[in-house]
């Protein structure tokens, strides 16, 4: 393998998309990535499509990135299902708290509805009663990233782009080197491989966040948006361990109940206790849920940033390489955005968004 | 909630049974778990119709008359720390402690996809056995019962005696292989007698060596059967085609307690030492979930694990040789009942591979291992965690089964979330579990 | 052996079957359909002994009970898909 203009290094959701834009572009693209496509925290993932309102470099991104979505939506495989959000507030929430979600969502751009106590029964009957109401964002919903992401490097493929079922060792000064010793040549490296970013760019740090989630069996019907408590992005912030609720209908009818997020954890064994807590949060949310049959549980670690904010970006220091990994719980959101944004400026383009928030040097000074 | 037991049994089928007995009468507490109503497992499995045979009558009250031994009816195991497993029952879950755990989780069947398998009147050999014990009703339906292995005897008996006319028994093992089989069978005239009597009170029943079924056929229901034979093909009519190739082992539980298995074989089965010590101090298994041995197999080794697990060391060790030749006994199974190429050879593109998601053959070629299989197919993904089409599939040849994660059954959210008193149960020092060989 | 029956409402409809069988057995005896699978082709219980799922019905409001696992009760309420 010789002469490409553009390698990408590990094919979850971020990297397929790097690889399909890229190639749009005329680029000839090579893909390496040793598992299955979109076979590590891609597959792990929960695939909301959703902006959520934590830091405002990562809402503004997640936005951006969701109107990009609109050109993968429409094919079957990717199992897009237009639920839509509805923020739900608990009970210690007030008033001022629901208003001020709603004006944060909608400054960036957001369209975005208050929901008051009646209309949150109306539309979604399975909730525990007493809650004084929300936030509805109708143009959100769920995907299948794995089958997204195949869908991504299938079109890549379609215009050259060549994959290859190997592990990246080392970054070379023109290109990488595979873990069966040959040289793949390239102009350009982009680095996408998540949490396994610090094998290659050790100046980086990735700290692996990990979260579980359980799906059910087939109860169609029972929920209707992909329910997500307000208060969502402090769980994101919170640095010790927590849990929150998220709880998604997926196109088959199965309910995929999250989540939660440590630090520290390196595995995806799965942890009961945490597992617990997670169950019991979602029961507050739901009391209905605990008669539902479970089918599965699994963990995934995502890649976390110190900062929370992903790295897109030339690295610097190093000649031609380039990163777009640590996306943490956006990555399938964020993709075709943060694909877009890196291949523009590799092109010398100027960028729709100011990428200064997620400049890799930001950290390395 | 706690609940705390010397010995814990998981499985009530001959091999708990065994295990409960031996235990119990060196005064242990022992908790004997089964998910169905009644204890038996499927060999002994209550018929609603008939009495219970002698011997099964004989174990079934020795074992669960012994005051010290709890029989926990439809609890199943949801998921497991060391020393303490989370079970549901009807009523909700709860945590059970023990010092010492014996896994007797039995087998299942090994039933292999063809076109038409789907069909309402298709099961499996040993399933038609067990719909027929719990009531199903077959008095004057047309069965016929085809695959491979003995059991297909024991199920035409059972379809006999409730009312079913059996037209035949398709074996798909050769003649030649099937005369090898059962001339080796004198060194245990225990199952040689069994094997005869099953044929002569079958001697009626036309039973067909080298035939396997190609394709059912019907509507809403099963109408017709194609089989394949030395001498061609033909067709019967029938109501219910019972069809097996054997059992695979239900090791689960086992391998989420992180218990060793034995390499190379299609389908895993627990590794033990000669006191059904697994590799996890204070875990024995006994009987199918080591390997398929039978019946007897299962006794002998339920009771070395009831001894074990309460230190019995010396009456463990006295069942030894009868062990080995019970053991013997699998080997010389598993030796003759080989699947043969005929059975991948009848799956078309379109056939369902995975009942539960609806996943054809077709959609899981060209993939190189049973995770990206499943991630691009759903293969696996359904109600039966994996299990009908992992265990078909690894025995195609075609992956090998994967990992496994709680919960070990589809369970009530409420109940996943029972959570323990405590993370790390205090459990008295396990009984004395060497490993000598 | 046994002669006692037991009533249960199946699919809206009162049914009387023998007591002490499963819910499988009981749905086969009174004629009444299993689960559709996904494509809509009706399926019937496989393995008769809690692996396949293919049994499953909603019974007493519990959706995805294996019916091959449960003794009918008096009174019970099992509905299939249509």
């Amino acid at each position: 393998m010789s002469g490409f203009d553009l390698i990408v290094v590990g094919v979850g959701i971020v990297g397929a998309a790097c690889a399909e834009y890229a190639s749009a572009e005329g680029m000839r693209v090579a893909m390496v990535e040793p598992g299955p496509i979109g076979g590590g925290v891609t597959a792990a993932s929960m695939g909301h499509l959703a902006a959520i309102d934590g830091d405002p470099a990562e809402l503004a991104l997640a936005h951006y990135s969701l109107a990009l979505w609109s050109q993968w939506v429409d094919a079957p495989q990717v199992e897009f299902s237009h639920c839509g959000t509805l923020w739900v507030a608990s009970p210690s929430d007030d008033e001022a708290a629901i208003d001020a979600k709603l004006a944060r969502l909608q400054m960036a751009g957001v369209q975005a509805e208050r929901v008051d106590a009646t209309g949150l029964y109306q539309l979604e009957p399975e909730l525990i009663p007493g809650l004084p109401g929300g936030v509805r964002v109708v143009d959100e919903g769920v995907v299948y990233p794995p089958a997204a992401a195949r869908l991504m490097v299938e079109r890549a493929c379609a215009r050259g782009a060549e994959l290859r079922r190997e592990c990246v060792t080392e970054l070379t000064h023109d290109g990488v080197r595979l873990g069966d010793g040959t040289i793949v040549h390239g102009a350009e490296t982009v680095v996408a491989c998540g949490t396994a970013l610090s094998r290659l760019l050790p100046e980086l740090p990735i700290l692996p966040r990990k979260g579980h989630l359980v799906i059910t069996q087939r109860y169609p019907g029972r929920i209707h948006h992909q329910l997500v408590q307000l208060g969502y992005a402090d769980s994101v912030h919170d640095r010790a361990g927590s849990v929150a609720f998220n709880v998604q209908p997926r196109p088959t009818g199965q309910l995929l109940i999250g989540s939660s997020r440590e630090f520290g954890s390196t595995d995806t064994t799965v942890s009961l206790p945490v597992v617990q807590r997670m169950l019991a949060r979602a029961f507050e949310f739901l009391p209905g849920l605990g008669s539902l049959h479970a089918l599965r549980m699994w963990a995934g670690l995502r890649p976390a940033t110190p900062d929370g904010l992903p790295y897109l970006g030339s690295v610097p220091g190093r000649e031609h390489v380039w990163v777009a990994a640590g996306h943490e719980g956006l990555g399938v959101t964020t993709a075709p955005g943060s694909a877009r944004l890196l291949v523009d400026a590799m092109l010398g383009r100027a960028s729709v968004l100011d990428m200064t928030p997620y400049d890799p040097a930001r950290l390395l000074s | 909630m706690r609940e705390h037991y010397d010995v814990l049994i998981v499985g009530a089928g001959p091999a708990g049974l065994a295990a409960a007995r031996a235990a119990a009468s060196h005064g242990a507490r022992v908790g004997l778990l089964d998910a169905q109503a009644h204890a038996g497992g499927q060999v002994w499995r209550r018929d609603v119709m008939q009495a219970a045979p002698g011997k099964a009558r004989r174990h079934l009250q020795s074992s669960l008359r012994a005051s010290q031994v709890d029989f926990l009816a439809q609890t199943s195991v949801v998921a497991a720390e060391s020393g303490a497993l989370l079970v549901e029952h009807p009523e909700g879950a709860r945590w059970l402690t023990h010092d010492a755990l014996i896994v007797a989780a039995g087998a299942r069947e090994l039933l292999l996809p063809f076109p038409g398998w789907t069909l309402p009147g298709v099961t499996g050999a040993g399933g038609l056995q067990a719909l027929a014990k719990q009531g199903w009703p077959l008095a004057g339906k047309r069965v016929l019962v085809a695959g491979s292995g003995p059991l297909l005897l024991a199920t035409a008996m059972t379809a006999r005696r409730h009312g079913a006319q059996v037209l035949g028994i398709c074996e798909h093992m050769s003649m030649r292989t099937l005369t090898r089989f059962t001339a080796g069978l004198w060194r245990w005239p225990g199952k040689l007698a069994q094997a005869a009597t099953l044929r002569a009170r079958l001697i009626d029943v036309s039973y067909r060596s080298g035939h396997i079924v190609t394709r059912a056929l019907g509507d809403d229901h099963l109408r017709t059967v194609d089989i394949e034979g030395p001498r061609g093909r033909r067709q019967l009519d029938c109501d219910y085609l019972a069809v097996g190739h054997g059992l695979v082992p239900n090791v689960e539980l086992a391998q989420l307690l992180g218990c060793a298995m034995h390499e190379g074989d299609a389908h895993p089965s627990v590794r033990v030492d000669a006191h059904q010590h697994t590799s996890i101090d204070g875990v024995f298994a006994a009987g199918e979930t080591c390997g398929i041995g039978g019946r007897d197999c299962a006794l002998i080794e339920g009771a070395i694990a009831g001894h074990a697990a309460v230190g019995a060391r010396a009456e463990a060790a006295g069942l030894a040789s009868r062990r080995r030749h019970a053991r013997a006994f699998a080997a010389h199974l598993a030796q003759h009942f080989v699947l043969d190429a005929r059975l991948r050879e009848r799956i078309e593109p379109d056939t369902l591979v995975c009942r539960c998601e609806d996943v054809p053959w077709q959609s899981i070629e060209g993939h190189v291992d049973a995770r990206s299989a499943k991630l691009a197919s759903r293969c696996g993904m359904g109600a039966c965690q994996g299990r009908i089409c992992g265990s078909a599939l690894a025995a195609l040849g075609r992956f090998p089964h994967g990992g496994l994660r709680p919960p070990l059954f589809p369970v009530r959210l409420a109940a996943l979330a029972t959570a323990s008193l405590s993370h790390a149960p205090a459990s008295a020092v396990a009984p004395n579990a060497g490993s000598e060989s | 052996m046994k002669t006692s029956r037991v009533s249960l409402t199946v699919n809206g409809r009162r049914c009387d079957v023998s007591a002490d069988i499963s819910v499988a057995a009981a749905l086969a005896e009174v004629g009444a359909p299993f689960r559709r699978a996904l494509n809509g082709q009706r399926r019937a219980p496989l393995c008769g002994m809690g692996v396949c799922f293919e049994c499953r019905a909603t019974v007493d409001g519990q959706a995805h009970v294996r019916t091959c696992m449960t003794t009918v009760r008096e009174g019970m309420q099992v509905t299939t898909d249509a």
